[in-house]
C-alpha cells in the first residue's frame, strides 16, 4: 500500500513538475503556473494556491508595477526597497506624486499595457468608485481577520492599509504659543500662520482637516459644515493662510508656521527639515482616515500584485508602516500580540482613545459635495 | 517697411489675376489647397478631434456614459456659476490692465533706436516670461510679498508698517491678479509688436508737417489705426487668462472659485469621485466662450489690417 | 538719451516746439523701470530664498536627470515636427494663398486661448492606445501650443527679405519646389527658425498642466513635486531654466542681427521686423 502510495506521489509531483515546466516558459507577464493567479482570491494552506506557489510565481513574473507612491510617504522607499531584496521582483513606480484620481485614470486607459498598475493605494472614495466601475479583483489577505469590518469591503474589492489623524504641526521657534487644539487655533497669536496641505476641493488631507474641524465644532460625520466655518471664521480674523502650496517648503520659509495634515506626514516630510517640530492630535476631535488597497482586475502582474498584499499585511510591512509614522490598520491586533514595533510606536503621538470610527461612503459623498459648492463660498 | 509691402502685394495682385481655362483654374486653385493639407489635418487632429470628444462626453453622465443635461445643468449651478463669473470678471481685468502696460512697454522700447540692446533684453524677456507661471510663480511672490517675504520685510524696514497687518493679503484675487501679470505683460509685449511696425513713420511726419502735436496726433492717426489690433490683443490676453490654472490654484487653494481650477478638482483631484463628465461640460463652456472671443477677434482684425498691412 | 532726441530733431524736417520731444523719453524710461522693478523683484526673492548651494544641488538631485531628459526629448520632438510643419506650411500661404494669411493668424493663435486643462482632457479621450502609452503625445500637443509663437515667428522671417523675386529666380533658373526651399528660403530664414526653436523650447520647459495631467514627470512637473521636498532646489530650478532660455534667445537674437548686417536685410527680433530703410526715414515717435 505504502509503496504505491509512494509512487502515486511520486507520479503526481512529477507531472505537476512537467506540467509547470511546460507552462513556465511563456513570458512573466502572462502568469507562468497552472494557477491563473487573477483569479485567486484568497491563499490556501497548501497546494497550488498556497503561499510557497504565490512567491514562485510572482518571482517567475519577476515585475510590479505600483503607482503614486512617494519613497518619503508612510516609508514606502523602504518598503519597496525590502520588497525587491527578499523577492527579487522589479518595482515600477509610476508618477509617484499623483493622486488617487490618477491611478483610477491609469487602471482604466492603460488596460492591456504591460506598465499598467497592478496595485493602487486610493483614498477611500477612490476605492468604492473603483468597485463600483469593476477594476479591482476581490482578494483577503492571510490576516484578513485582523482587518476591522467597517476598514475593509465584503467582498474583498477594498481594504484599509495605513492611515493616521489630522494633526497640527508648529515650528516652535516662530510659534511661541503651542496650540493644542482647533479651538486654540483662534488666538490672534497665530494672525497669518495656519496652513493647509492644499485645498480640500482636491486634497483628502485637507479635506480630512476640514471635517475634523466640523467634528470639534459641534458637527458630525453627516455635518461637515461647521468645519467650513470654522476655517471661514479663521480667514475671517486673519489667521489662515489659504495657499495650496502649504508643505515642508512653507513651514521651513515662514509662511505656514502652523500647518494642519497627516500626523504621519508631517513627522516624515516636516520634522525632518524643521528642527524641533513638534506635532499634536488636536483635542477636541480626532479624525482618522486610512487609505485603501486594491488589486487590478486587469493587472499585468497579477501574482505579483497578491504577493505584494501579502507582504503588506504581514507582521513585517506593517510594521514598516508603522516606521514611516503611518499607523497600520491592524495595529490594534499586533499590539494585543506583541508583535508591533514598541520603538515606532512610541515615537507616534498616541492615539486617541477608543475604536476607529469612519463616515460611511455615503456620508463622505454628501461631505464631499458640501465642501465643493461651499468652500469658496464661505472661505474665499 | 515701404518695400516689404509691396512685396506683399503683389502675390495678391497675381493670384487673381487672369489665368487661362476655367476648369484648369479651378482645378488649379483647389489643388493650390493641399498644401496646407498637412496643416489642416495636424490641427483637426490635434486641436479638433479633442474639442469634439469633450463635447460629447459634457452631455454623458460620468458612470454610464448614457446622454444627459445634468452636466450642463450642474455647470451652472451653485459654485459653478461663481466660477464662472468670477473667471470672467478676473479674465477681464487680467486682459485690460497688462495690455495697456504692455502697449507702454512695447511702445517704448519700439521707438529706442534699432539694435539697441534694451530692445533686445525687453523682446527675450517676453519671450520667455510668457511661458513662466504655475507653482513656480506662485512660489516666487510668495517669496517675494508673505508675511516673512521679503518686500513685505523692505517695507516694514522703510516705513515700520506691516502690510499684512493692514489687511494686505496675497492669497486672494488681488495676489492672483498681481501674479498673472507676471505672463500677461509680456504676452501683450509680443502681440502688439507687429502691430506697431505697422504705424508707418510717414503719417508720424506728414501729421507733424501739417503741424499736428504728440497728442493730435494719437487722437486722430495713431490711435484710430492702432486701436482694432490693441482691441485684438485684449481679447488673445482674455483668453490666456480665462485659460490660466496652476498659478490661481497654488495660490490661493481653492478659496476663489475659477473654473479651471474647479475642472482641476474635477478630473485630477483626490476629493471629488465620479463626476469627472461634470469637468468637460464645464471645459466645453470655456471652449464655447473662447470661440466668442476669436470671432470677436476675427473682426476685429479685419478691420486692423486695413491699415496695417 | 538727449544724443537721440536731438538726432531725431536733425532727421525731421518741420520745426517743432524741442519740449516736446524731449520729455518723451523720460516717460519711456519710467515705464521701463517700473517694469523692471516689478519683473525683478520676485526673482530676486527668489534667488534670496533658494540660496547659492541650492544651485550647486539642481542637477544631482533625484530624478533631475530623468525629468529634465524627457522635457528635452520632447522638447526635440515638438521643435522638429514644428518646423518640418510650419516652415513649408508658411512659405506656401505667404506665396500661394496670401489670402488666408488672416485665417492662418486666427487659427494659430487658438492655442494660446484653449485652456491647457481642457486640451490635455480631450486629447487623453480621443489618442490611440499607443500613443497614451508613450510621453511622445505629448510632444505632438507641443506642436500645437508652439504654433502661436511659431508662425508669428516663420511670418516676420518671411516679411523681412523679398521672398517672393528669390523663389521666381530659383524657379526660372530650374530649381524644384523643395529645392527652392532648402537653399534660397530656409537659409534666409534662419534667425526666425531659431527664434521659433527657442520659443518652443521654453514653452516644453514650462508646460506642466498637461504634462502633470498625463501623468508623465516632465522637467516642469518634477519642479512641482519636489517642491514639497525641497522648495529650495525647486526655486532654484526654475530660475536656472528661466536663465539659461532667456540667454539663450538673446544670443540667437544677437548672432542674427549681427548677420543681418553683414549681409544686409533686415533685422528679426522675434516677431519684429525692421528694415535698413526706417533708419534714414527718422525713428518713429
Amino acid at each position: 500500500m505504502r509503496k504505491s502510495k509512494a509512487i502515486a506521489t511520486f507520479l503526481v509531483a512529477a507531472s505537476t513538475a512537467a506540467f509547470a515546466a511546460a507552462c513556465g516558459s511563456s513570458s512573466g507577464s502572462s502568469g507562468a503556473s497552472s494557477v491563473d493567479w487573477s483569479k485567486v482570491t484568497h491563499l490556501t494552506a497548501s497546494g497550488p494556491d498556497s503561499m510557497s506557489a504565490l512567491v514562485k510565481a510572482a518571482e517567475k513574473e519577476g515585475q510590479l508595477n505600483v503607482i503614486t507612491l512617494p519613497s518619503n510617504w508612510a516609508n514606502y522607499g523602504t518598503i519597496m526597497k525590502d520588497f525587491t531584496a527578499k523577492y527579487h521582483i522589479h518595482i515600477s513606480d509610476a508618477i509617484p506624486e499623483g493622486s488617487s484620481g490618477q491611478e483610477l485614470q491609469a487602471v482604466e486607459t492603460e488596460k492591456g499595457q504591460s506598465r499598467a498598475p497592478d496595485v493602487v493605494d486610493v483614498g477611500t472614495a477612490f476605492a468604492v468608485e473603483g468597485a463600483t466601475k469593476g477594476l479591482w479583483a476581490p482578494y483577503k489577505v492571510a490576516s484578513w481577520t485582523n482587518i476591522p469590518g467597517i476598514a475593509k469591503d465584503s467582498s474583498g474589492d477594498y481594504y484599509a492599509d495605513y492611515g493616521g489623524y489630522v494633526a497640527i504641526g508648529y515650528n516652535p521657534a516662530k510659534v511661541k504659543v503651542a496650540p493644542t487644539s482647533f479651538k486654540s487655533l483662534t488666538n490672534p497669536a497665530y494672525k497669518n500662520m495656519i496652513g493647509l496641505n492644499n485645498s480640500p476641493t482636491t486634497a483628502g488631507a485637507a479635506f480630512a482637516a476640514v471635517y475634523a474641524a466640523a467634528l470639534a465644532n459641534g458637527g458630525s460625520y453627516s455635518n461637515i459644515l461647521p468645519g467650513i466655518q470654522f476655517f471661514a471664521h479663521l480667514k475671517k480674523i486673519g489667521n489662515f493662510v489659504p495657499t495650496a502650496i502649504g508643505g515642508p517648503s512653507t513651514v521651513q520659509n515662514g509662511t505656514t508656521p502652523i500647518l494642519i495634515w497627516w500626523d504621519y506626514l508631517l513627522a516624515s516630510e516636516v520634522k525632518p527639515v524643521v528642527p524641533g517640530f513638534k506635532i499634536v492630535i488636536p483635542s477636541d476631535s480626532s479624525f482618522a482616515s486610512y487609505y485603501d488597497q486594491a488589486i487590478s482586475a486587469t493587472a499585468p502582474d497579477p501574482a505579483a500584485a497578491r504577493l505584494w498584499e501579502e507582504y503588506l499585511y504581514s507582521t513585517t510591512g506593517q510594521n514598516l508602516w508603522l516606521q514611516g509614522f503611518a499607523r497600520p490598520i491592524e495595529l490594534s491586533t499586533m499590539t494585543s500580540n506583541g508583535t508591533v514595533d514598541k520603538t515606532a510606536l512610541a515615537a507616534l503621538p498616541p492615539a486617541p482613545a477608543g475604536a476607529l470610527t469612519f463616515p460611511t461612503q455615503a456620508q463622505d459623498a454628501t461631505a464631499e459635495n458640501v465642501v465643493t459648492q461651499d468652500w469658496a463660498k464661505d472661505v474665499g | 517697411m515701404a518695400e516689404v509691402v509691396t512685396a506683399t502685394a503683389a502675390p495678391e495682385v497675381q493670384a487673381s489675376g487672369a489665368r487661362p481655362g476655367r476648369v484648369s483654374a479651378l482645378v488649379r486653385s483647389s489643388l493650390r489647397w493641399l498644401g496646407v493639407l498637412p496643416f489642416g489635418a495636424y490641427v483637426a487632429l490635434g486641436l479638433g478631434a479633442p474639442t469634439v470628444a469633450i463635447a460629447i462626453a459634457a452631455f454623458q453622465d460620468s458612470n454610464t456614459n448614457a446622454a444627459t443635461l445634468s452636466n450642463m445643468h450642474a455647470a451652472f449651478q451653485g459654485t459653478y456659476l461663481t466660477g464662472l463669473q468670477n473667471s470672467l470678471e478676473l479674465s477681464l481685468v487680467c486682459a485690460i490692465v497688462p495690455g495697456i502696460f504692455g502697449l507702454l512697454i512695447a511702445y517704448a522700447i519700439f521707438t529706442a533706436k534699432r539694435g539697441n540692446v534694451l530692445r533686445r533684453v525687453v523682446i527675450t524677456a517676453s519671450g520667455v516670461f510668457a511661458n513662466f507661471g504655475g507653482v513656480p510663480l506662485a512660489f516666487l511672490f510668495i517669496a517675494a510679498l508673505s508675511t516673512t517675504g521679503v518686500v513685505t520685510g523692505w517695507i516694514k524696514d522703510v516705513s515700520g508698517v506691516d502690510i499684512w497687518d493692514h489687511g494686505f493679503t496675497l492669497y486672494d484675487v488681488h495676489g492672483i491678479f498681481l501674479a498673472y501679470l507676471y505672463f500677461q505683460i509680456p504676452l501683450m509685449v509680443l502681440i502688439i509688436l507687429p502691430a506697431l511696425e505697422g504705424l508707418r513713420p510717414a503719417w508720424r511726419e506728414a501729421a507733424e508737417n501739417m503741424g499736428a502735436g504728440t497728442w493730435q496726433y494719437w487722437r486722430y492717426v495713431g490711435g484710430p489705426v492702432l486701436f482694432p489690433s490693441f482691441l485684438g490683443c485684449l481679447l488673445l490676453l482674455f483668453g490666456a487668462s480665462l485659460s490660466a490654472y496652476a498659478t490661481a490654484e497654488a495660490l490661493t487653494g481653492g478659496t476663489v472659485a475659477l473654473t479651471s481650477i474647479q475642472i482641476g478638482a474635477l478630473l485630477n483631484g483626490n476629493v471629488i469621485a465620479g463626476q469627472e463628465n461634470l469637468g468637460y461640460a464645464l471645459g466645453l463652456i470655456m471652449i464655447v466662450i473662447i470661440a466668442i472671443v476669436m470671432v470677436l477677434y476675427w473682426f476685429v482684425q479685419r478691420r486692423a489690417a486695413r491699415w496695417l498691412r | 538719451m538727449a544724443a537721440v532726441a536731438s538726432a531725431e530733431q536733425i532727421g525731421s524736417q518741420a520745426p517743432r516746439p524741442a519740449a516736446r520731444r524731449r520729455s518723451f523719453p523720460v516717460w519711456r524710461w519710467a515705464v521701463l523701470l517700473i517694469a523692471a522693478v516689478y519683473f525683478g523683484i520676485p526673482l530676486y526673492s527668489g534667488l534670496k530664498f533658494a540660496g547659492f548651494k541650492a544651485f550647486t544641488q539642481v542637477v544631482g538631485y533625484q530624478d533631475f536627470g530623468s525629468a529634465f531628459g524627457l522635457s528635452l526629448r520632447l522638447a526635440l520632438i515638438a521643435t522638429v515636427l514644428t518646423l518640418v510643419l510650419m516652415v513649408p506650411t508658411t512659405v506656401y500661404v505667404h506665396l500661394r494663398l496670401p489670402r488666408i494669411r488672416r485665417m492662418m493668424e486666427a487659427i494659430t493663435i487658438l492655442p494660446i486661448v484653449i485652456p491647457p486643462i481642457v486640451l490635455i482632457i480631450g486629447v487623453l479621450k480621443v489618442a490611440p492606445g499607443f500613443l497614451i502609452s508613450t510621453p511622445n503625445l505629448l510632444g505632438l500637443e507641443y506642436v500645437i501650443l508652439a504654433m502661436p509663437f511659431a508662425y508669428r515667428s516663420l511670418d516676420s522671417g518671411l516679411r523681412s527679405f523679398d521672398v517672393k523675386t528669390l523663389v521666381e529666380a530659383s524657379n526660372s533658373l530650374g530649381a524644384g519646389w523643395p529645392t527652392t526651399l532648402w537653399r534660397v528660403v530656409i537659409p534666409n530664414l534662419r534667425t526666425a527658425m531659431l527664434s521659433a526653436t527657442v520659443l518652443t523650447v521654453a514653452l516644453v520647459l514650462g508646460e506642466y498642466t498637461m504634462a502633470s495631467l498625463d501623468n508623465f514627470q516632465t522637467f516642469p512637473v518634477w519642479i512641482v513635486n519636489f517642491e514639497q521636498n525641497s522648495g529650495t532646489v525647486a526655486v532654484a530650478a526654475s530660475l536656472l531654466a528661466l536663465f539659461v532660455t532667456w540667454l539663450l534667445l538673446m544670443l540667437i537674437v544677437t548672432l542674427g542681427s549681427r548677420r543681418a548686417r553683414k549681409h544686409g536685410g533686415a533685422e528679426v527680433a522675434l516677431f519684429t521686423v525692421s528694415t535698413q530703410t526706417r533708419q534714414t526715414v527718422g525713428e518713429t515717435e
